[in-house]
């Protein structure tokens, strides 16, 4: 921070805490609250209960849960593949030709899910291409939503790797596909990670574009939570989406433990 | 492990029958009449040059200068505007760099960071679906050879520079490369690894005499000790080339004999061409010098005549030698010599000697010598 004197670094700390507080803990710690509350009328809420938790596991949670797991994975894993092999293939194009290129990419998520959802939905429900009320149109708008994430992450890595050590592969006799298996992806291994990570994390969460497109039977657990909100049940929204965060977590600390060699380089 | 060793151990390999003389014989490289530029602007303006099989080649010149350039379109990492490239008996020019057989080490190594020693010189020879067997043991062979056997679990960062290096080398080797193509392969090291590295180099040069090989510097030392020809470059442009010493003795042009070691450069008028004996005559200020002669200069014609310093002696040797009487201006101790700067007609004159124990004070006018088969004219640059 650039605050020097003492007083002056105290109180833009102070101001900062203020500020992450209220915008950033609050309403996370409202929601983990409330998912334990029995009534909330004062200022703080009244008969914790772990009533809620035990209802969401006996209800449609677990179902819920595992739609969103596997569409996050599938999606994630479908944009994963088509944003780097779409960041290797545009690495050598520089100049306007790549900022439209780019902007392309990002337009999904410059736009409101809603209507990435409802365009998809046009798109899709009449002849040639028949996806309307299947899972694969699910799994397609979420990725839509995140594939310019990987995109953009997978370039970010191949532009810090640099073109040395693809050359010194090339010239000791790889042809393009080892060179890319053996060193391409391993050293750009962690920004595959990153990009799957945060496609995934992107998707769990995602509301607006699943909302419009999801087939009976595949309710993905943000669609339920907003289901319950909507019909008042906010402390057992409040579980869900503890248990949403909690799985997300989860499953990200795992990512973030896949060893990579080339994450301690130089 | 002394170098001593790792020579013996490459000589007994060879004995022994194993494939270290590459059995690519007669892999020389050819640049003919080869352009590259970026764009609108030419970097490498037509370089013919031709490398024979097993000539230790060295390309020198001033930062800029498009070495790196000519290197790496032999390596097909640039694509020349025109002209053609050939390693052997092939044209190469329209060939992909995997294809082209060789071998490369590049100033910052480029080891590959995920992969331990023994992989990294075992890439290549994978890359090609060698059997396991054979992977094995060359990878061995490899690194016994530059002294590295010791160090095959280690992931790159884990070594010094000067290891680093041998490990890119055993690297480039491994595949049995048709040629061996290094871009100033020992700039990032320390001066006295340095050294002893150009020795290794040149044992192993020793142990597979078939090599050939292109080494790019902008370090003159390295050249001369290496190089069994150099190539001088300057502005993308090939200006002199030919057998070190040669072109050391004689240099073509102002330039080469600047930047291939110390130069004096006298301004001399051509007084008679041929004095016999294969000399010429130039008049320097008011007195007269036996020189080389050099055919194609004419009578009157003002030249540069180059004595490298240490061809200046205090005492008369070789026949026919000149005498001149110089003034000492400068006097620098270095260790295993002395510089001597001295005044005469009017030029300054520098002079490398064994240490005198008795060095002469500044202002003292003494004798130098010089023999006329160590003075070599130069036409004056246009
Ligand atoms: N990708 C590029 N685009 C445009 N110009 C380039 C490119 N690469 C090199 N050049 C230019 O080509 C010229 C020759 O570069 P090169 O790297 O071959 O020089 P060099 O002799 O190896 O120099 P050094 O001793 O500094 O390594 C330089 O003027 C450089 O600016
Ligand atoms: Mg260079």
């Amino acid at each position: 921070m650039l605050v020097w004197s003492r007083s002056g670094r105290i109180g833009a700390w102070l101001l900062f805490s203020l500020l992450f507080g209220v915008i950033y803990v609050l309403p996370v710690a409202v929601i983990a609250i409330a998912s334990f509350a029995g009534q909330w009328n004062g200022v703080l809420p009244s008969h914790l209960t772990f009533a809620h938790y035990a209802r969401a596991v006996h209800s449609s949670l677990s179902a819920e849960l595992r739609v969103s797991l596997i569409t996050g994975v599938m999606a994630s894993a479908v944009a994963l593949v088509v944003g780097t092999w779409a960041a290797l293939a545009l690495r050598k194009i520089y100049g306007a030709s790549r900022l439209v290129l780019d902007i392309v990419f990002f337009i999904p998520s410059a736009v409101p899910s809603v209507s990435v959802g409802l365009g998809l939905l046009v798109a899709f429900s009449r002849p040639p291409i028949l996806l309307n009320g299947t899972i694969a149109m699910v799994v397609v708008a979420h990725f839509v939503l995140t594939s310019a994430f990987t995109y953009g992450n997978v370039s970010a890595g191949l532009a810090r790797l640099g073109p040395e050590f693809e050359q010194m592969a090339e010239s000791l006799g790889a042809r393009p596909g080892y060179r890319l298996r053996h060193v391409t992806l391993p050293l750009i291994t962690p920004y595959l990670i990153a990009a799957f990570s945060l496609s995934f994390a992107l998707s769990m969460g995602e509301l607006g574009a699943t909302m419009m497109v999801y087939p009976p039977g595949w309710r993905t657990l943000p669609v339920g939570i907003f289901a319950l909100a909507d019909r008042g049940d906010i402390f057992e929204s409040a579980t869900l989406t503890v248990l949403l965060a909690c799985a997300t977590l989860a499953v990200l600390v795992g990512l973030s433990y896949i060893p990579t060699r080339a994450a301690s380089r130089r | 492990m002394a170098p001593g060793a790792v020579i013996d151990d490459v000589r007994s390999a060879v004995r022994a029958g194993s494939s270290w003389s590459s059995p690519k014989l007669g892999s020389g490289i050819g640049f003919e009449d080869v352009t590259v530029s970026y764009g609108k602007l030419v970097v490498l303006a037509s370089l013919s040059l031709t490398i024979e099989p097993g000539e230790i080649m060295a390309l020198i010149g001033p930062s800029g200068s498009a070495k790196t350039t000519a290197l790496r379109a032999v390596a097909g990492f640039v694509r020349p505007a025109s002209g053609r490239i050939r390693i052997g008996e092939r044209d190469v020019t329209d060939l992909p760099p995997h294809a082209r057989d060789i071998g490369m080490v590049v100033q910052n190594y480029a080891l590959f960071p995920h992969m331990r020693v023994e992989d990294n010189v075992a890439f290549g020879l994978r890359a090609r679906r060698e059997a396991k067997e054979a992977v094995k043991q060359r990878v061995a062979e490899c690194l016994r050879m530059v002294g590295m056997s010791a160090y095959t679990q280690r992931y790159p960062r884990e070594l010094s520079g000067g290891q680093q290096q041998r490990v890119a080398i055993a690297r480039a080797l491994a595949v049995r490369p048709r040629v061996l193509l290094l871009d100033e392969p020992l700039s990032a090291l320390d001066a006295q690894i340095r050294h002893s590295m150009l020795q290794e180099l040149a044992r192993l040069h020793e142990a597979m005499p078939s090599l050939t090989v292109l080494y790019v510097t902008h370090d003159q030392t390295e050249a001369l000790t290496l190089a069994d020809r150099i190539a001088i470059m300057r502005d993308g442009r090939l200006v002199a080339s030919g057998p070190s010493q040669a072109l050391y003795r004689e240099p073509p042009t102002r330039f080469a004999a600047e930047f291939l070691g110390r130069a004096n450069l006298l301004p001399v008028t051509l007084e008679a061409a041929d004095a016999g004996d294969g000399l010429a005559r130039v008049r320097l200020g008011e007195i007269s010098l036996l020189v080389k002669a050099r055919p194609g200069l004419s009578v009157g014609r003002d030249c540069l005549l180059c004595i490298r310093p240490h061809g200046i002696a205090m005492r008369p040797g070789g026949r026919p030698s000149n005498e001149l009487t110089g003034v000492v201006r400068a006097m620098q101790w270095q260790g295993d010599l002395h510089s001597v700067t001295l005044e005469t007609q009017g030029v300054l004159i520098r002079m490398i000697c064994a240490p005198l124990r008795d060095p002469p004070s500044l202002g003292v006018r003494f004798p130098i010598h010089f023999a006329a088969e160590d003075a070599t004219l130069i036409p004056e640059d246009a």
